[in-house]
């Protein structure tokens, strides 16, 4: 509003105001805190993906190949025609500005180009140039312009600044997804070899373990045998799993973070748990697998082939063990896949069975062709049935929020089914307010493969709708531990919680379902999977405890 | 950038003139109210057509619907099924809800913090308000319109008309005469609406950060016609019948230009055929994307129901055999099951082979 | 008290208030700086939502006592937010100073009295304390996301490091330590 000059600007000289220029003419600034690191040649190399070489975003020359502007234009015009919504996308959009403040990027950097609108205007600019009359013969003032070395850089930059959230999809009267232009954007900029090694690396690792840590399958395995020890630490139940087991009757796959990283960890204790509980009660034989390690899909970050070879895995598996149905673990992104696109991409199922729970009987409706479970629906059938034995009453010092992921909400809908969980297996639940969960979710800032560190500014920013509303529950009703089903969230709201909200902590919903869980002979539990003491159940007789309590508190103090 | 307005502003102003201009000359006459409207639509026509086949030439190689709401999982869970629509009915009434009431800009709700914490909601409904008084006016005004095309008018134009002009009350009752006969409501609303959509361009900051010349060029042109429009109704009083005597011939084809027709008419004429035949080059094929678009107008049933893909292609990947072979002993040593025993030699030292590595 | 340098402020302090958060909110972009300013649901707009509650805290500890702790719990959310944002240190933490300017200039003729120098000069200063803390909580977000990523970093290749063993040798006892999952 350039005419209607605000009071303060003429009386006060305004130092750091940024200049009021068109956006095309604001040259993109690669900035520290804001970008990952770009891709490891190695990882490229071993995924046979095209122009791997080192190469560094701060750097003037990215070492592009000689005829890069081709081959944008030319994967630009395949993608036109092998996705209507790429095509229908560039077309239709009248810039209404519904989406530009529904994105958290924007609504937490302050960055226009974070407006989802403009986001898709990136690529939509040289849509015009490149694909229509109207563009090419007006130019700048019809929003056209042709590619450019500093183009590719802006789109580098904001391409990777998208969480594939679908958050502004939700908003636009055409359905608009700036998720589905960033998918397109990255693979055209992996067409040039420009990923970010946070995601180029976990897609080598997994193509080649089975999963994005690069695990091997031993190691996984000793992994698993580590929390069955923690497990008996704490409950004085040995738990029994299989792994790689054929003839079981479901195969269990879920993010390897979980397997690897706290707090997905306990989630992961959880899972053993459940299962453990599930044979012993009912004779439910559930495998996991070390080639199928990983139910994430960074492929998916990359480009639809790189997310159909990655995923290809589950099916070949489940195929290999002959087992009747697959269940799938507390993840994100790779609910999207699953839900949206394996079936399509690697289907038909026919070696697997119309998913049936053995112990409630429930037929899956939902899962008839595809033939994967999300463990929220499976346990929330459990709890429906009155199958799991649980004592809520042992998650009472915590009081819990859920954050709906962004995936499972806008691109599965599963909404319900955690919270189900969650109010049978804790008794203090709030919801945050209305317009940050379910559909309307805000992402927790690292999502589509962004939860590097070196971009922590951005994750901190992009977090920051989602962390306020979480310190809104927190200061309203006490809120101390934020649930989620997604093993990046598991990664990400940790420290984002630690910088806007220290107070809140981090769980999985199966880590409150196995602490809740009253397993057959177990022995009273004195503390929950995190070895910390539950309040009031403490073994330590009171005087002790309270005096340890104390010094602790010193401590903490000094 | 002002060029961004200012370019589209000078184009209308110059089509409006240049419309006028010719209308003075009765040669001009017929090339502005016989063959520009013929070309007019023809380009609309082939345009759309055109246009729509295009984006159905590209498939849908993935069911990506946007999720609004519960999926239809368990038979006990809600199921939201005009925002995760699995049946046909649902998805068609999801459109339908997406198209006639703009659902989705409906969804801008706004919160409150009052005093003490406690929430309160709020719409934040300008901008769907504007959008939809703005696309219902011109529908109203378009199908007022068909008066000129059709003889006898179909009693719906009439209903139409009849509910639009309720301003007409002096007809009933004659004490409340307005002054001004036949007053359209969707004329002054258009109107308003089409100001509103621009000045929101001009000074919602951020709408004004995204707009270019073609989101100002269509509203300078609605303008334009509203105002011929409007001018020509109330206050130039132009010839009703001559000017449906040419419409008429029009879609006949047996086109005549009627004497006393005044100027503003086919300054009118002309500006709806450039409308027409901008339409199909331009953002305004939203009228047909949005049926089009697979976030809203696909089911959400993806499990249940396998969406297939016509270019699917096989990819290559890294087969189980593949990665037994190179993770084989030491599957074997932590007693993970293989389908293929090492051999001998390998399995009795596997100390010695890992020494090696 | 009414006649004084603060009673004057009190008597303006919506202006004042106005002026300061607007000067704030301005160093965004520009159009970002209309939507925050504009949106007044909190939970879509938590930058401006946060300086906007801030700023009549901020001024009313400035015209009080300058408790430390009350500055800290109001100043600490806005300088947080900051910090994370694309400002260096200078922006994060100018508009402090930009109170100087807003309270000029909306009292313009009172000022002109000389012997208002001694109170402007007093109140000047407390500004300037109040810049001061501003700094230290910027230094302490900058060094609590530094710390955060390094953390981050260090508990990964912590963990990879602590599973070298099982990963890349497999002959290698497993190290079963039992902070290896912390």
């Amino acid at each position: 509003m350039a005419d209607e000059t605000p009071k303060p600007e003429e009386l006060i000289q305004i130092d750091h105001r940024p200049p009021k220029t068109d956006w095309m003419d604001v040259p993109v600034n690669i900035r520290k805190g804001m970008y990952c690191y770009a891709s490891n040649p190695k990882s490229v190399e071993y995924l046979g993906l095209p122009n791997a070489r080192q190469w560094n975003p701060l750097d003037d020359d990215w070492q592009l190949p000689e005829n890069w502007q081709e081959i944008i234009h030319e994967g630009f015009k395949e993608r036109l025609e092998k996705y209507r919504s790429f095509r229908v996308f560039m077309d239709i959009c009248v810039r209404c500005g519904a989406c530009s403040d529904k994105c958290h990027y924007y609504i937490g950097t302050g960055d226009p180009k974070n407006m989802p609108v403009l986001r898709a205007e990136l690529l939509r600019s040289v849509y015009r140039n490149d694909f229509t009359r109207m563009g090419k013969i007006l130019g700048k003032i019809n929003g056209a312009r042709p590619m450019s070395l500093d183009v590719l850089k802006e789109w580098w930059y904001y391409l990777f600044q998208c969480s594939e959230c679908r958050r502004c999809s939700l908003f636009c009267p055409y359905g608009i997804d700036t998720a589905e232009i960033t998918i397109m954007g990255r693979e055209l900029l992996n067409l040039l070899g420009l990923n970010i090694d946070w995601i180029a690396t976990p897609v080598a690792n997994c193509y080649r373990t089975g999963n994005h840590l690069g695990i091997q399958p031993h190691a996984f395995k000793d992994m698993l045998d580590f929390f069955v020890e923690d497990i008996e630490e704490i409950t004085s139940v040995q738990v029994d799993y299989n792994i790689n087991k054929k003839g079981a009757d479901i195969l269990f796959i879920t993010p390897s973070g979980d397997v690897f990283a706290d707090p997905g960890t306990y989630t992961a204790m959880g899972y053993l748990m459940l299962f453990h509980y599930l044979k012993e009660k009912f004779g439910l034989d559930v495998t996991w697998s070390t080639y199928g390690s990983e139910g994430g899909n960074f492929g998916f970050f990359t480009s639809h082939e790189t997310m159909k070879r990655l995923n290809s895995k589950m099916y070949a598996e489940a195929k290999r063990l002959g087992v009747k149905w697959i269940l799938g673990g507390e993840c994100g992104h790779m609910w999207r896949v699953i839900n949206q696109y394996m079936d399509t991409m690697n289907g038909p199922t026919d070696f697997l069975e119309v998913p049936v729970s053995p112990i409630t009987g429930t037929v899956f409706e939902n899962a008839r062709s595809n033939k994967m479970v999300h463990i929220a629906e499976f346990t929330a059938d459990l709890i429906k049935h009155d199958k799991l034995d649980l004592d809520p009453s042992r998650n009472d010092h915590l009081k819990v929020t859920f954050h709906d992921s962004c995936n499972p909400a806008r691109g599965m809908g599963i909404f319900d089914e955690p919270r189900y969980v969650i109010e049978n297996v804790c008794n203090n639940f709030y919801d945050m307010p209305a317009n940050t969960i379910r559909e309307n979710t805000f992402c927790c800032g690292s999502g589509a493969g962004l939860n590097a560190g070196e971009n922590m500014e951005l994750r901190l920013t992009g977090g920051l709708p989602r962390a306020n509303a979480v310190k809104h529950v927190h200061e309203r009703h006490g809120v101390n531990m934020l649930a989620c089903i997604c093993a990046i969230d598991r990664a990400a709201l940790p420290p984002l919680m630690e910088y806007w909200v220290p107070e809140v902590d981090v769980t999985g919903l199966h880590e409150m379902v196995a602490n809740a869980l009253i397993m057959p002979g177990e022995n009273e539990r004195s503390t929950d999977l995190r070895g910390e003491d539950i309040p009031g159940r403490e073994i330590v007789e009171e005087a002790q405890e309270e005096s340890e309590v104390d010094s602790e508190e010193q401590a903490d103090e000094q | 950038m002002n060029l961004r307005y200012i370019v589209p502003l000078i184009a209308v102003t110059l089509l409006f003139l240049v419309s006028y201009l010719g209308a003075q000359v009765s040669a001009m006459q017929y090339v502005l109210g016989v063959v520009v409207p013929y070309v007019a639509i023809l380009t609309f026509v082939l345009g759309f057509a055109y246009r729509v086949i295009n984006w159905s030439r590209s498939p849908v190689p993935f069911s990506i619907p946007t999720t609004g709401g519960q999926q239809k999982s368990l038979p006990w869970v809600r199921h939201s099924k005009f925002d995760s629509p699995v049946k046909g009915w649902q998805i068609v009434v999801r459109m339908a809800l997406e198209i006639l009431t703009f659902r989705s800009l409906f969804r801008n709700t706004r919160m409150k913090l009052n005093q003490g914490g406690r929430l309160s909601y709020q719409l934040e409904i300008f901008l769907w308000v504007g959008a939809l008084a703005f696309h219902y006016a011109f529908l109203v005004v378009l199908i007022r319109h068909l008066r000129f095309f059709t003889d006898p008018v179909p009693f719906f134009v009439q209903l139409v008309e009849n509910i639009d002009g309720f301003f007409r009350v002096e007809i009933i009752y004659p004490a409340f005469k307005f002054g001004v006969p036949g007053v359209y409501l969707s004329s002054f609303v258009l109107l308003a609406a089409v100001s509103y959509l621009f000045f929101r361009r001009l000074f919602v900051r951020q709408v004004k950060y995204i707009s270019i010349a073609s989101d100002y060029f269509p509203l300078f042109l609605i303008f334009g016609i509203a105002l011929s429009g409007i001018l020509m109704r109330y206050f130039t009083k132009t010839d009703v019948t001559a000017a449906k005597e040419l419409t008429l011939g029009l879609v006949t084809f047996r086109p005549t230009i009627p004497e006393g027709i005044g100027a503003i008419f086919f300054v009118h004429v002309f500006l709806v055929s450039i409308l027409i035949a901008y339409f199909p080059f331009s953002k305004l094929m939203h009228l047909g994307g949005v049926f089009l678009s697979p976030t809203r107008n696909m089911p959400t049933d993806t499990r249940a129901r396998r969406h297939v893909n016509p270019w699917n292609y096989p990819v290559p990947v890294h087969t189980y055999d593949e990665y037994e072979d190179e993770f084989r002993e030491k599957m074997v040593e932590v007693g993970l099951p293989v389908e293929k025993m090492p051999e001998p030699a390998a399995a009795e030292e596997p100390e010695q082979a890992e020494e090696k590595e | 008290m009414g006649n004084s340098l603060k009673g004057l402020i009190e008597k303006k302090k919506k202006d004042i208030v106005k002026l300061w958060f607007e000067a704030t909110i301005q160093t965004y972009a520009p159009d970002t700086a209309k939507f925050y300013t504009g949106q007044k649901d909190p939970f879509a707009n938590p930058v401006g939502h946060t300086t906007a509650e801030a700023i009549p805290h901020l001024l009313d500890q400035l015209l009080s006592d300058l408790d430390s702790d009350a500055i800290k719990s109001h100043l600490d959310p806005i300088i947080r937010i900051r910090a994370a944002q694309d400002f260096s240190a200078s922006q994060a933490t100018a508009f402090i100073f930009k109170l100087k300017d807003v309270i000029r200039a909306c009292l313009p003729d009172e000022l002109k009295e000389a012997s208002r120098l001694k109170e402007l000069l007093a109140f000047e200063s407390r500004i300037d304390r109040l810049g001061l803390m501003a700094f230290d909580l910027y230094m302490a977000c900058r060094e609590k996301i530094y710390e955060i990523a390094a953390n981050e970093t260090r508990n990964q290749t912590f963990r990879a490091f602590k599973r070298a063993g099982l990963i890349v040798e497999p002959s290698e006892q497993p190290p079963k330590v039992k902070g290896a999952k912390p």
